[in-house]
Parts: C-alpha cells; structure tokens; sequence
C-alpha cells in the first residue's frame, strides 16, 4: 500500500520546522516515529500534502529531570529510550511502567511518546499516563511556545487544539509534591493489539499520605479519560484499602466504554475498576518495603 | 511501480523535473543510491528497488514484522519507514547477515533447531533476535520472547524459533563454554 503523493521536508532546526507548517496552510504533518502516521497514511485514512520529518532535528531525544524534579521528555525520544532507562522507575513509575507495554518492540524503536499524546487515539497509552501526571505538551509556533496541559490537549478522538502551524517540542512533567508512586496495567488481546482498557495511577506521597493523584483511562471512550473524582478519593488518604477501592469505584464510572469485539462495557467497567485496586495494592507493597 | 523509484549510480546528477529525491544509504555494508518519490516505503526500496527480497512484507500494516530490517543497528519495521528517512543511514537485511561462505550464528540456529516452516517470517525474526543479541548477548527463554513480541509466526513455530536465538547465543559465546561444540551442520 502506498500513501497518496506529498512533497517532503527535512528542517535540521524546529524554526525551520515551524515555517514549513506556515507555509504549508494546514496541509502538512509532522513525522516523528511515524509508527501511526504512516500506517494511516498507507491506508488513506491520512492524506497530508507535505510531511515535515523532524528526525533530522538535533537535541529532541532526551529524557530527564531538572534539578527541581520537572521531568523533561523530547519530541524524539523513543518508547525504547524510556523502556530501557533503568533510572526511570525510581523518578518517574507510570511512565516507567507503561513504557513495555506501548505497541511491540519494533514499533517501540521508532514511536515517540510526544508523538503518541499528539495523535491522540482513544487507545493511546502515553495520554492517560501523562493526564495522571498532570503532564503538559510545550508547543512551539511562529509566535512563540505555549505550554498546553495533556488534560485540555486532546479535545476528541484524535483532534488536539494545537494550531495547524505549531510543533510540539516536548512533553513536561511537573516536580512531584512529594515521593512518586504509580503504575500503569493495560489489558490487550496479544502484544501490539490496542488496548482492551488501560489504567494509569500516579501520586505523590508526603509524610504517609497522598499529597497529589491522578487516573487516566485508555480505551474506555471517545478520548483519554481523566478519572479525576476517583482521583481525589485518593488525596489525602493513606492510600488504605477503603480509599482505593472507592476510587476504583469512581474511575469505573468515569469510563464510558462501548461493548465490542473486545468485550462488553459492563466488563471493561469492571476491568478500570479491578486495575486501579492492582496498581493501588502494588504502590502500598512498594511504600511497605520501602519503609 | 516504476514511477516509484528508478536506481540510479551515485555519481549521476538529479533531474529537477522529476518529483524524487536522491537518497544514498549503505546497506548491507555497501554504498547505494537511488531517486525515489517521497512516499515510497523502506520496504519497497528494498525489494524492488535493490532487488533484496529476502526482506518480506507480510501484513503492510506495521504488525507482523516480516520486513524487519536494521537502521542503524536498531530493528524496525522497514514498511513503516519511509524511503528517504534512510538516506545518509545504514541498514541491514538478511540477504547481509551470511558472508560468501558461511552463515551467520543466528542462520545456522534457525537451520539446526527447525527455526522455521514456511520460513515467510523468518528474516524479521533473525533481524530482531541479531539486535537482542548484540544488546543482550545471553537473553533468558522470557527476554528472546518479549524481544520476538513484534514478530508474528503463522506456522505457530515459535517455540523453535526461541530455541534457535538459544543456540545462536550459545553459538556466538553469550553463555555456555562449549559452545562450539554442537556447532555442526554446514557441509
């Protein structure tokens, strides 16, 4: 299958980048990892005029923590470059656990999680995690940068309220109020498959109890659910049984999943459910061990 | 098809009237070039452009993992790459993994342990477990399964595709000291 015809461009720096998207009056994507765009656009679903490759931009591939703790991740670096950090679970555990999950190994080496988040599929997995972090999209445009929370990013299935002409350059998490705990449990029929449901839990635990929570739901609706009643259950709880448990409650009735192939709703009610009592139970045995 | 890509010496000069771009890549440790339309998948230089057919394409929508070449050392799925995101890299197919007179360790695995049935599969599987090795030169039975994830075996031959990465890291020194004992099998 091929894509329909579109002119190519190389930019090396994200000026460049940007005037390209100007001049391009709507008509051009951005190729990252590309491990989305080009199967959609291979099946016509996509048919962009110009395609702005920004693989050859210096600079974009890192991932790491400012001394005050915001955690800072380029527009090139790989699902792969975060699966394989081994630093990554103590300073960032969703991120570090939705990291082998995300697509198949291959589709790792490419994919970008900025990428990801900006192409905003209901069953995208770095969403939900980057909504349960709070976590923002720093967007670059002939004006100037912006920074748009992940939350108010995605307004649809695969619509986000970034300008036909800005680039989104990196992807912002902010210093934790407190000591990082959370998980990420995603539910698929075989590995590379979309997700049946997945569930991100991330808080931040000061002196014992949650100081800051926040649940993303992949796959259970039109676009990335954030649970934030179930959320706020959990703050200022000592993430006991009874707190968790009805915050799962509360993020299973966020989710607004459809029955389909891949289950009925009322089953994957019960899986949002079931996955924010795991990862509650799993951060409770780490904090324990820890102690 | 022809209007997709046309081979070209690296020395030959562009012609501006055409809507392709000049890209020049090694692959398989030799220099190649070639003027393709933008919109040409990695896959299909490959194939029709070089001639190298031992790279697949099996489902051309990024989930079986047939036409896993390396870029760059790092295994991807070459009908997910763009033609001209390859210029100025280097790849690796199967057709570079045997020298004029032997196989590679990982090829002779896949021979010895009945890696394969109908074999459509198998270069991406071999690419994919070149790059666990290099990486991971003695992977357990549960790390040669999560770095073979990406790849679909429709003869359901997986357990003796493990078994072959098993041998071929024996085979290039990973683990056991007598690795070279059951090496055999090339006449």
């Amino acid at each position: 299958m091929y894509p329909s015809r579109f002119s190519y461009e190389a930019p090396s720096t994200v000026a460049e980048a940007v005037a390209m998207l100007a001049a391009a009056d709507g008509e051009a994507k951005i190729l990252a990892g590309g491990q989305s765009l080009i199967p959609m656009m291979k099946l016509r679903f996509a048919a962009p005029a110009m395609i702005v490759d920004i693989n050859g931009i210096g600079g974009l591939d890192y991932h790491r923590a400012d001394p005050d703790g915001t955690y800072r991740i380029g527009a090139l670096c790989r699902h792969a470059d975060l699966e394989k950090s081994a630093a990554l679970a103590d300073v960032q555990p969703t991120i570090a656990a939705a990291a082998p999950v995300v697509a198949d190994p291959l589709v790792r080496t490419r994919g970008t999680l900025v990428g990801s988040v900006c192409h905003a599929d209901p069953q995208g997995d770095w969403a939900s995690v980057m909504v349960s972090l709070e976590g923002a999209i720093v967007a670059q445009g002939p004006d100037g940068r912006r920074s748009i929370q992940v939350a108010d990013l995605i307004d649809g299935p695969f619509q986000t309220v970034l300008a036909p002409d800005e680039i989104a350059t990196e992807a912002v998490v902010p210093a934790p109020r407190g000591t990082r705990a959370g998980g990420y449990l995603k539910l698929e029929r075989r590995v590379g498959d979309f997700a049946t449901v997945g569930v991100a839990v991330s808080v931040e635990m000061s002196g014992g109890s949650v100081a800051r929570a926040g649940i993303g739901l992949t796959g259970v609706g039109p676009a990335t659910i954030n649970a934030s009643d179930a959320a706020a259950a959990l703050v200022g709880t000592a993430l006991d049984a009874d707190a968790v448990d009805a915050a799962a409650q509360l993020a299973a009735e966020a989710a607004q999943p459809r029955s389909d192939h891949r289950g009925s709703a009322d089953y994957k009610r019960h899986v949002v459910a079931t996955f924010v009592r795991r990862i509650g139970a799993q951060i409770q045995r780490s904090e324990q061990e820890a102690a | 098809m022809s209007t997709l890509y046309e081979e070209v010496r690296p020395s030959d000069g562009a012609d501006d009237a055409v809507p392709v771009r000049r890209v020049e890549l090694t692959v398989n440790g030799e220099r190649r070039a070639a003027d393709v339309e933008p919109r040409l998948l990695l896959a299909h230089l490959l194939r029709n452009g070089f001639r190298l057919t031992g790279t697949h394409t099996g489902c051309d929508t990024t989930n079986c993992g047939a036409c896993t070449v390396l870029y760059d050392g790092v295994p991807v799925k070459s009908c997910t790459m763009f033609a001209v995101q390859a210029d100025g890299h280097e790849v690796l197919t199967v057709e570079g993994l045997a020298t004029a007179s032997e196989l590679h360790p990982i090829q002779e695995g896949f021979k010895d342990e009945h890696g394969l049935q109908c074999g459509f599969c198998t270069p991406g599987m071999m690419l994919a477990a070149k790059a666990l090795l290099e990486e991971n030169p003695n992977p357990s039975e549960d790390e040669i399964r999560w770095a073979l994830s990406g790849n679909l075996c429709r003869c359901t031959g997986y357990q003796n595709i493990v078994k072959a990465v098993m041998w071929a890291a024996e085979k290039l020194g990973g683990s056991a000291d007598d690795a070279g004992d059951d090496a055999g099998g090339e006449s």
